[in-house]
């Protein structure tokens, strides 16, 4: 370290203040009271988060077990269990929960089968210049506005659309509006969130721990499965939960190419809005809080939260 | 490992492959900000710059513009400040229910969006009694995106350790001289990042939005959605993701050229 006797002593600002000052006696408390500094620091994001998130999340559970008055339209304050047990026997909520299981479920294994192979060559094969561009290109497509990104795909699959010009040739069709193209939409949606945490997961495994595997005799699949999975699995598992939930809650990409399929957030949506039964939407509304739940209690033993 | 050569130009291939599965959907977008058609028809039957100069013309675009850069500045400042606060709470003390906060700042993100946005709906209107407006909408958006700024802070925390922290108080710095001299310094890249993906996903929020704004409050999103549909808009909406896209290259960049200058060997 060079020392530059003629520099001023530019930093003496920052010198702490004296013994006996306010801002002193306040440190000195805090320091030997961490329970103090604890709350301090935990204060206002708790409050935030519990009084508008929790609250009003608990004031909807409320809701689900109230009705609406079918003659004013009003809520009326009866405790009731009606709709809750209409949720869990009506065919119709049990068809598209099956479906919109089925649909998040295929996202997420479609965006984790195509993240693996990208994620790994650009943490492991591409240069640092390559890897740095490769992360920008992975990056700017979610600053298109996702509206735009759903019809730019209803535009490709439509008839007569982009999809159809370029298989046309070898005899194949656009899959037209429906399951499949949500499944598809969907999944390039979130595959940029899907890529991000299984890259950072796999920049995290050290070159050195794949070099002495191979040193001690390790293939290059017996090395991913024994060495590489066991360490990305929590970064795969924290994509998967974005993928799982995006798709879960989604509502607005169905209606651009799903044809007249529904999703369960369609079935909320139409209760809030058309049919002015936000207690029957609330009760819908648990199906996902359920499975979201389910699945995080699921993963938590993995370390995917720490991973997000 | 050693990956042979054919294994590595099959990597490749496969990322070249998915980039441009990536990009064809936004190359439609570009093209068709250039097409004399107007309901999108493929390939496009002339060009025309149109669009283009309506789309600046659009004083409905450039508010809505402006509406989603408040709401995403003022919730992303919000969700900085709450997000430092909570990592460093959980990250530098050990105490019962800490497992139980984090999922308390994971549960905005994981949970649908609808289920978020009627919920907060329902305790604006009929639990407080407010009048929906871009305040809302602002409480709202910073409620999910703590979450990325907790995630960016709180990695960071973990790999830094305490020692210097330590150190600087044993030379005598108080608690704030340390904060400032010593830890913050250190989080500024994991802010930056945290902050960036804090404000991409409430300036591209659309479902909690729907349920918060007020009925006068026009984000971006809420505006592409009402003119998605209508012919001789949706070209203009074109254009308007096309210079978000090019737009975003900026601050992606910087991001980038502060985490890789901070980057250790791998």
């Amino acid at each position: 370290m060079t020392v530059d006797a003629s520099a001023p002593p530019t930093r003496r600002a920052v010198l702490p203040p004296q013994r006996g000052s306010i801002a002193r006696r306040g440190s000195v408390f805090l320091s030997r009271h961490p329970r103090v500094r604890l709350s301090l620091l935990l204060g206002a994001p708790l409050f935030w988060l519990g009084l508008v998130y929790i609250a009003a999340l608990a004031a909807l559970l409320i809701t689900a077990l109230w009705t609406v008055d079918s003659f004013t339209g009003q809520i009326s304050h009866t405790w009731t269990l009606d709709n809750i047990v209409a949720v869990l026997t009506g065919s119709l909520y049990q068809t598209v929960t099956l479906r919109t299981v089925g649909v998040a479920l295929l996202v997420t294994i479609i965006d984790i089968v195509i993240a693996l192979p990208i994620a790994f060559y650009m943490a492991k094969v591409a240069s640092p210049r390559a890897q740095r561009i490769l992360v920008i290109a992975i990056l700017m497509p979610l600053w298109a506005s996702y509206l735009v990104k759903a019809y730019a795909w209803r535009s490709v699959l439509s008839q007569g659309g982009i999809f159809e010009w370029l298989v046309a040739p070898f005899g194949g069709h656009s899959p037209g509006y429906g399951l499949p193209a949500t499944i598809i939409t969907l999944s390039y949606l979130w595959l940029p969130y899907v890529i991000l945490p299984i890259y950072a997961g796999l920049e995290r495994v050290p070159d050195s721990l794949l070099e002495a595997s191979a040193d001690l005799g390790g293939g290059t699949w017996s090395t991913l499965r024994l060495v590489v999975l066991p360490m990305i699995w929590p970064a795969i598992i924290a994509g998967s939960i974005f993928s799982f939930s995006l798709s879960l809650g989604d509502y607005i990409t169905v209606n651009i190419v799903g044809g007249a399929n529904q999703m369960l957030g369609n079935l909320v949506y139409s209760n809030v809005g058309a049919a002015n039964n936000l207690p029957l939407a609330a009760a819908i509304a648990l199906i996902p809080i359920l499975i979201i739940f389910a699945y995080l209690a699921a993963v938590r033993r993995t370390g995917a939260l720490n991973n997000l | 490992m050693r990956l042979s050569r054919p294994a590595r130009g099959l990597l490749a291939a496969i990322t070249a492959v998915v980039l441009a599965l990536i990009y064809l959907p936004l190359l439609v977008v570009f093209v068709n900000s250039f097409s004399t058609s107007q309901n999108l028809t493929w390939p496009p039957p002339g060009f025309t710059v149109k669009w283009w100069a309506k789309a600046f013309q659009s004083d409905g675009a450039l508010d809505a513009v402006l509406t989603s850069l408040q709401v995403a500045l003022a919730s992303t400042a919000i969700a900085l400040v709450l997000g430092t606060l909570i990592s460093i709470g959980l990250q530098r003390f050990e105490f019962f229910g800490r497992d139980a906060i984090s999922l308390l700042v994971i549960l905005p993100i994981a949970l649908p969006g609808i289920v978020t946005g009627i919920a907060l709906n329902n305790a604006f209107r009929t639990g407080l009694g407010v009048q929906l407006s871009i305040l809302t909408l602002i409480i709202a958006h910073a409620t999910f995106c703590i979450v990325t700024v907790f995630n960016n802070v709180i990695a960071r925390l973990r790999r830094l350790g305490t020692s210097l922290e330590d150190a600087s108080s044993d030379l005598g710095a108080g608690i704030w001289t340390t904060f400032r001299l010593v830890t913050f310094p250190q989080l500024r890249s994991a802010l930056f990042a945290g902050g960036l993906l804090a404000f991409a996903l409430s300036f591209d929020e659309i479902i909690v939005t729907t349920f918060t704004a007020g009925s006068s409050v026009k984000t971006l999103p809420l505006w592409i959605l009402d003119n998605l549909f209508r012919p001789n808009q949706a070209p203009v909406v074109n254009v308007i993701a096309v210079v978000l896209v090019l737009v975003s290259i900026i601050p992606i960049y910087f991001a980038q050229r502060i985490a890789g200058a901070e980057k250790v060997v791998r």
